[in-house]
């Protein structure tokens, strides 16, 4: 680098090359996580409006439909990712102050939290499976609709199998923060990537938030089992 | 010019700092990613334009002769999907937009260095798997990779090319996102909006596409591809879905993709009008929110693409109202070209030749696409070779025009020599004469009513598609000859001073070619762009 920038007070090694300041350089990097964000809603807003549109035409279907989620599975899950929320959130405000090992044990915690919410996943996964409730390859279904309540199926399990690849890959990047921080890579000047990591995971709950009454919820006269 | 004490060649550049693969395949430097992205699209544009020459030998006749109806199906579709994505959609943006943002914003580098190169490499990972798909049998959905015959009913390699398809895309989001930040965070000081060059401002719009568009493309072809391997049947009808649904996720990306067919353009033939002209470009702020204008349309345009596809009449109307509205913004961009011409000193380079065929290309183009924009003639034309010209004369009479007059205006900043003037002149006009030989008859033919995508025809078109062939070969000569004068200007050109064009910007205030931090200090901005009228010095490289 044969950069010859007049005296910078703080030359912090943490700062890359083409950046001017740390602050330039932090407001790049969660510019692009939040312009990322963007680029996910979309990729998920096909499948919402999709959605949208067959909700409207076949509402009938899709109360059968719901009336097959798991209920308090699905609930409880959502607790499980609000949960991990917080733990990311308390990692994020421990990584801001310095408190790497602390930051690492919150990390690890949101870890658990997330491999909690598939498990739960797959358990439900499992059900479906097994009641045939898999459109195209091993679908059964006897009640009115059943070509509707199928596609229904085809819904919940594009738009939940997305998202559980979506919080499989946020577990990968919490852990790759968490083993950083732990080398204690990440300081008040610096903690980009942890603030980074932190929005991605908010947003794959937030996309939670959403699924959750969309498919278990519909409508509230639940029959359980 | 005299020349300067130190020889060019010896000053140390982004070229010659480091040699060998590796500091190739392990750089961040936004410029040598340029040219990573040229070699590689480059290499797609022939593969590309070798399908387009089998398409157009077998319709030389009538007859069904030189392949059968399945291989001519998958030719059609492999030369579209080659072509849209893995030539047009990067051409401007990942080459030249790529090698030049930084340096017209006076940055060191994009904000994100290692996400351009990963964007390369996930380019490369979707070249590999769509060359997989080309090697063992092809495809042949058409590149609309339409429901339910994509879904159901083909047995070719559907599932390797949507997922070749999937991964590019992730380039482009790439791309974008950097291009987005980049322009936000990293403008050197004094350097305002409102005095950012046009071709920074195109491909800021155009990276608002990537960035809105591309997903849900993904997410099309994703579903597809789970239809086809899990068989959910989100687009089936036999199991509850809709095709229409998918038409309209896929348009939905690939109608703003076809503005990132043309937005880049629009950003170099605005450089090049305003350099060779020597004046402000007429009506700056008016191009700039012109740009924007089409980017934020083309979202609210899709289904022009699906008049005759069942969709309501009233929806059908309020899309072809919305795309007369298109037509405001890209008159803007055309008659403030114009009017920069008005009273300018004119210098018909190479570049501005092909500055202005866009011009007339793009405007047949735009013409005709307010023709099929209006309901009636849409419907007798759909699906009609009318369709096709129409396109082309967008997609190859305006983009590559614009790709090629950008890769002549900015060659001697990218290598540091000169490409000979006269070779690039004979270039353009040959590739002008082949283009519209091949082009124009298409569109008598699609409004005699030939259809598209069948491999024989009635043979009472046959003279106009000997035409339209007799051209195709025409317009293969002008395509080679520019690339073989490159490479030879890069080893016998003349060397390129700083500024060979006169030209105002950035770029052209640092070495040529750029050291590998673009600029020794970071200029501060005190002008508005293309302030010509302030520059005193005059072209003098005119042969």
């Amino acid at each position: 680098m044969s950069d010859s920038s007049p005296a910078l007070a703080t030359h912090n090694r943490d700062l890359q090359h083409h950046f001017t300041t740390m602050e330039q350089q932090k407001d790049a990097s969660v510019m692009g996580m939040w312009v990322f964000l963007v680029t996910e809603i979309m990729f998920f807003g096909g499948m919402f409006a999709g959605y949208m549109i067959y909700r409207y035409q076949y509402y009938d279907a899709w109360v059968e439909g719901s009336q097959h989620m798991d209920f308090w599975w699905g609930t409880i899950n959502t607790a499980v990712l609000l949960c991990s929320s917080l733990t990311m959130a308390l990692g994020v405000r421990a990584s801001q102050l310095g408190r790497r090992r602390l930051t690492a044990m919150f990390l690890l915690i949101t870890i658990l939290f997330g491999l909690g919410f598939l498990g739960i996943k797959g358990i439900e996964y499992h059900g479906h499976w097994v009641d045939q409730q898999f459109p195209g390859t091993n679908f059964h279904f006897l009640g009115p609709n059943p070509r509707q309540v199928e596609l229904f199926f085809s819904f919940y399990w594009a738009m939940t199998g997305f998202h559980a690849l979506h919080v499989l890959i946020g577990i990968c990047l919490v852990a790759y923060i968490a083993y950083h921080s732990w080398r204690g890579a990440y300081g008040p000047d610096y903690h980009n990537p942890v603030e980074n990591v932190g929005l991605y995971w908010h947003f794959v709950d937030i996309v939670w938030i959403y699924l959750y009454p969309l498919l278990y919820l519909i409508s509230h006269k639940h029959v359980s089992g | 010019m005299t020349t300067s004490a130190v020889p060019i060649r010896e000053r140390e550049n982004y070229l010659n700092k480091e040699y060998g693969i590796k500091s190739w395949l392990l750089t961040t430097d936004h410029k040598r990613i340029a040219l990573l992205y040229l070699m590689s699209i480059t290499f797609f544009f022939f593969i590309g334009g070798f399908f387009a020459l089998l398409i157009r030998l077998e319709l030389l006749t009538p007859a069904g002769d030189l392949v059968q109806a399945d291989t001519y199906n998958k030719l059609f579709t492999m030369h579209g999907q080659v072509m849209v994505f893995f030539f047009l959609i990067p051409a401007v943006p990942a080459v030249l937009g790529n090698f030049l943002i930084p340096i017209m914003i006076g940055a060191k580098d994009l904000a994100f260095p290692r996400i351009n190169l990963l964007s390369w490499y996930i380019f490369i990972l979707g070249s590999a798997l769509m060359l997989y798909t080309i090697l063992t049998g092809g495809v042949d959905t058409g590149w609309t990779f339409y429901t339910p015959l994509s879904t159901e009913f083909l047995t070719t390699k559907v599932v390797a090319a949507a997922m070749a398809i999937f991964i590019v895309g992730f380039s482009s989001i790439l791309t974008g996102l950097n291009f987005i930040v980049t322009i936000h965070r990293m403008r050197a000081p004094g350097l305002t909006w409102s005095r950012l060059p046009l071709f920074v401002w195109a491909n800021y719009a155009t990276s608002i596409i990537f960035v809105l568009g591309t997903p849900v493309l993904a997410i099309s072809l994703a579903l597809v591809g789970l239809e086809r391997v899990f068989h959910l049947g989100i687009f089936n009808p036999k199991l509850g879905g809709d095709p229409l649904l998918f038409q309209h996720l896929f348009w939905f990306y690939s109608h703003p993709a076809v503005y990132v067919m043309i937005l880049p353009g629009m950003g170099v033939v605005s450089e090049i009008v305003a350099c060779f002209s020597r004046k402000r470009l007429f009506g700056y702020k008016f191009m700039a929110l012109a740009v924007i204008a089409i980017a934020v349309l083309g979202f609210l345009v899709w289904a022009h693409h699906m008049f005759v596809a069942g969709i309501s009449l009233y929806a059908a109307l309020v899309f072809s109202l919305f795309s007369y509205m298109v037509a405001v913004p890209s008159a803007i961009k055309v008659f403030n070209w114009t009017a920069t011409l008005y009273k300018g000193s004119i210098s018909y380079t190479t570049p501005m030749l092909y500055a202005f065929g866009f011009i007339g290309l793009f405007t047949m183009g735009g013409m005709t696409g307010l023709f099929v924009a209006a309901l009636g003639i849409d419907v007798h034309v759909t699906d009609t070779y009318f369709i096709i010209a129409h396109f082309h004369y967008i997609m190859v009479g305006g983009m590559v025009m614009a790709y090629l007059g950008g890769m002549h205006f900015w060659w001697p900043k990218i290598s540091g020599r000169m490409y000979p003037e006269g070779w690039g002149k004979l270039a353009a006009l040959i590739i002008f004469i082949g283009f519209n030989l091949t082009f124009f008859p298409q569109f008598i033919l699609g409004y005699m009513g030939m259809p598209r995508r069948y491999w024989q025809y009635s043979p009472e078109f046959q003279v106009l598609n000997v035409l339209s062939t007799a051209g195709a070969s025409i317009l293969a000569v002008g395509y080679l000859l520019p690339m073989l004068y490159f490479l030879w200007s890069m080893r016998y050109g003349k060397l390129a001073d700083d500024n060979p064009w006169g030209a105002a910007g950035l770029e052209w205030m640092t070495s040529s070619p750029p050291t590998t931090s673009n600029f020794d200090e970071i200029p501060t901005v005190t002008w508005e762009a293309y302030n010509y009228d302030q520059l005193k010095e005059v072209p003098v490289e005119r042969q």
